[in-house]
């Protein structure tokens, strides 16, 4: 069915739903090279204004890509709420903006599973970074492992501790220098260099044992395939979290070497490890606007619904975690720093509107048109948006993947302006080390630190 | 000194990371700062920078190597930037003029594409090719010119290699710069060049630049590619770069500089 909209003497058509949320979505180069982008400003508007009469139960009736073609509308439709959809299925696109910026925390907590990838992307399409803020705010998710993740008034951080070999003095040395800073509750995470098993096991002994020695409140994970993840779990080896890329397209996933079933294994054969000692959310994943496109499997929707509907991938898994890794792949997605900004509010949004423990990896490459200055832009407005979890990166240089991304030290600046706390186990750990005063205010090095300690054996 | 500023300095020599900074508060110091605005500076410049082609080929050419130019269909950096499949893409009448310029078929066509950083290619293509000649003499390739291409993307090895009849295409191209590796110059290998080709279907020797990979070590490993790619008839995921276990016993290790 065609949408309309007249404005004066113009009358702008769009095909079907897929063309007109495309149309919708606030211009970016992802878009554009995907040839689904407005046209003009005025089209963009037409639509936006179009998309606000849609009614949500349309949205949930129209799948933008068929049920039999697509395991991930199957599983949207499949384990779709309709009691929580109930308290909004009346609603049509703009009053639903409405109705979230009133909503309670509970009210939001109550709809959150009856909300489609689909309905939030669309909302957010409608929505000012104001009101993507404002919303997302009130969205609570709280995960457990070992330790507490989401809880109003704090923000955590992931340690990402890379190194280009996987030298594992030179990650140690990274990781201790994070600790230092009073990083790492969401995750001490490293990016492998290499893909091989030996490699992952390697790093995943190395974690786990600067976990268990200094006793800290936390969990290590390896990004690594899940397959290979797979692999170290049957041979016995110490995985706490469980990380994969995800997108939202069935292909897009293919593209990954990943299915639902490879996930729901991996699902079960973290859960059995039980490894979490405070809770079993035991899920990692990573996302960002134009995977789909970059691996030919967008079916003409634009990347932002995609994005969302990796979120519906990640939902049924009960994550610790997810981030969109929203400025890494490059200015053909997103071009410069107000596309990255806009594209990592709307992330937040719809990830914490459907009940995802939603983090941004706030970050650029070299070749976008972008700065350090709109990373603190970012990361200042997520801090206020309620965000789970940014990255900690020495210097904010990783110089395993070459981009940028916020550093040790900008977490300090983002819970000094906001007074955002660390996960309140992590916060007590720091306390009783003494490397944080009472209010979780890093004091001063001493002389003599157990962290250091550590150290004086890894450099000797 | 205190003992803890000289554990962190120790530290500091066990990673390029940038750890052990310090802090004023919750902030950098001054020098972190302005150290890392000069490293984005030169990343932001080696993208930005256009390639100067006409000393490109110069300096090819003063190797004894007879070259061409090309462009992609990308008209700027912005359009570049924006849109991958321009630069992948010859422009219409560059094909036309490298399909006239083709003779017999030649085993292997050199493309120097200014990818995303310019200065890797000025600072290293000529160098390349230097310790890359005396390879493709001893082998007895047979060469086309080397292509020196702007606004380029490696697929556009693709396109070149396709209509000077190459049996292989190596781009040598400007590679991503990161923030302390702005002249990384990657080489990318592909057996049958013709458009359509994917990634997956390549070789890439990557990180060449002084403080990574040197132009001697670089141009072994192509040779070692190479070679392997003509033999097997393929690259890619199926072609495993094992130079290394060749380099340990080879009498081709001479040709290396003495260390």
């Amino acid at each position: 069915m065609a949408y309309r909209h007249v404005v004066g003497p113009r009358t702008w058509a769009f095909a079907d739903l897929a063309e007109l949320m495309a149309k919708a979505t606030p211009v970016r180069s992802g878009d554009r090279l995907a040839g689904v982008a407005a046209e003009s400003a005025e089209e963009g508007s037409a639509a936006r204004w179009c998309l606000a009469d849609v009614p949500l139960r349309e949205i949930l009736a129209r799948p933008l890509i068929a049920y039999e073609d697509d395991d991930v509308t199957r599983l949207i439709l499949d384990t779709h709420d309709a009691a929580a959809f109930s308290g909004v299925a009346h609603l049509t696109v703009g009053d639903f903006r409405e109705f979230l910026l009133t909503a309670t925390t509970e009210t939001l907590a109550r709809i959150a599973p009856g909300i489609t990838p689909e309905m939030a992307a669309a909302v957010s399409k409608i929505s000012r970074n104001q009101d993507l803020i404002l919303i997302a705010r009130k969205c609570r998710v709280v995960t457990r492992f070992r330790n507490t993740i989401g809880l109003p008034g704090t923000m955590a951080v992931r340690l990402q501790p890379n190194h280009p070999t996987d030298d594992p003095a030179g990650i140690t040395a990274s990781i201790l220098d994070g600790l230092s800073y009073g990083c790492g509750d969401a995750v001490i995470g490293i990016n492998p260099a290499s893909d091989s098993v030996a490699a992952l096991g390697k790093l995943l002994h190395l974690l786990d044992e600067i976990i268990r020695r200094h006793a800290i409140p936390t969990q290590g994970c390896v990004l690594t395939h899940v397959t290979t993840t797979l692999e170290a779990m049957n041979r016995g080896w110490p995985v706490d979290l469980v990380f994969q890329s995800i997108a939202g397209t069935q292909a897009a996933n293919a593209g990954f070497g990943v299915t639902l079933a490879i996930l729901k294994e991996a699902h079960e054969a973290m859960l059995a490890l039980k490894r979490g000692s405070l809770g079993d959310n035991g899920m990692y994943f990573e996302t960002g606007q134009g995977s789909a496109l970059s691996a030919n499997a967008h079916h003409g929707i634009d990347q932002q619904t995609l994005e969302a509907r990796a979120y519906a991938v990640a939902r049924p898994f009960r994550p610790l975690l997810v981030n969109t890794v929203v400025g890494f792949i490059g200015p053909e997605y997103l071009y410069d720093g107000k596309e990255i900004i806009r594209a990592g509010l709307e992330d937040h949004f719809c990830g914490k509107l459907m009940g995802v423990p939603l983090g941004v990896d706030v970050c650029y490459t070299n070749h976008a048109e972008a700065d350090q200055d709109d990373m603190d832009v970012l990361l200042t407005l997520l801090g206020a948006a309620g965000c789970t979890y940014v990255m900690g990166v020495p210097g904010a240089d990783d110089v395993m993947l070459n981009y940028q991304s916020t550093s040790f030290h900008d977490s300090l600046y983002v819970r000094e302006v906001l007074g955002l706390k660390r996960a309140p186990e992590f916060e007590a750990w720091l306390h009783a080390l003494g490397m944080t005063d009472a209010a979780g205010t890093l004091l001063p090095a001493e002389p003599g630190s157990p962290l250091l300690a550590d150290a004086s054996g890894l450099a000797a | 000194m205190s003992e803890d500023a000289k554990i962190w300095a120790r530290l500091a020599g066990l990673t390029p990371a940038r750890i052990g900074l310090g802090r004023t508060g919750s902030g950098l110091p001054t020098r972190e700062v302005l150290r890392f605005g000069l490293a984005h500076a030169q990343a932001r410049d080696a993208v930005h920078t256009p390639m100067d082609a006409d000393a490109v080929t110069a300096d090819i050419e003063a190797l004894g190597l007879p070259t061409l130019r090309v462009a992609s269909q990308a008209a700027d950096r912005a359009a570049y930037l924006r849109r991958p499949d321009q630069g992948r893409a010859l422009a219409p009448a560059d094909r036309d003029a490298l399909e006239r310029a083709a003779g017999d078929s030649v085993d292997l066509a050199i493309v120097v594409a200014d990818g995303l950083s310019a200065r890797a290619v000025h600072e290293g293509a000529a160098g390349f090719l230097a310790a890359f000649k005396p390879h493709a003499e001893r082998a007895g390739w047979s060469l086309a010119p080397v292509i020196v291409a702007s606004q380029a993307r490696v697929a556009l090895g693709d396109a070149v290699g396709a209509a000077l009849k190459a049996r292989a295409v190596a781009v040598l191209v400007g590679e991503r710069p990161g923030l302390s590796s702005p002249d990384s110059l990657g080489i990318y290998l592909t057996f049958g060049p013709r458009i359509g080709r994917s990634d997956a279907e390549r070789n890439c020797i990557s990180n060449v630049r002084p403080a990574g990979l040197s132009h001697a070590l670089a141009a072994f490993k192509l040779d070692w590619l190479l070679s392997q790619a003509f033999a097997r008839g393929l690259t890619g995921v199926s072609l495993k770069d094992e130079s290394e276990a060749a380099l340990a016993g080879s009498d081709v290790a001479p040709a290396l500089p003495k260390a």
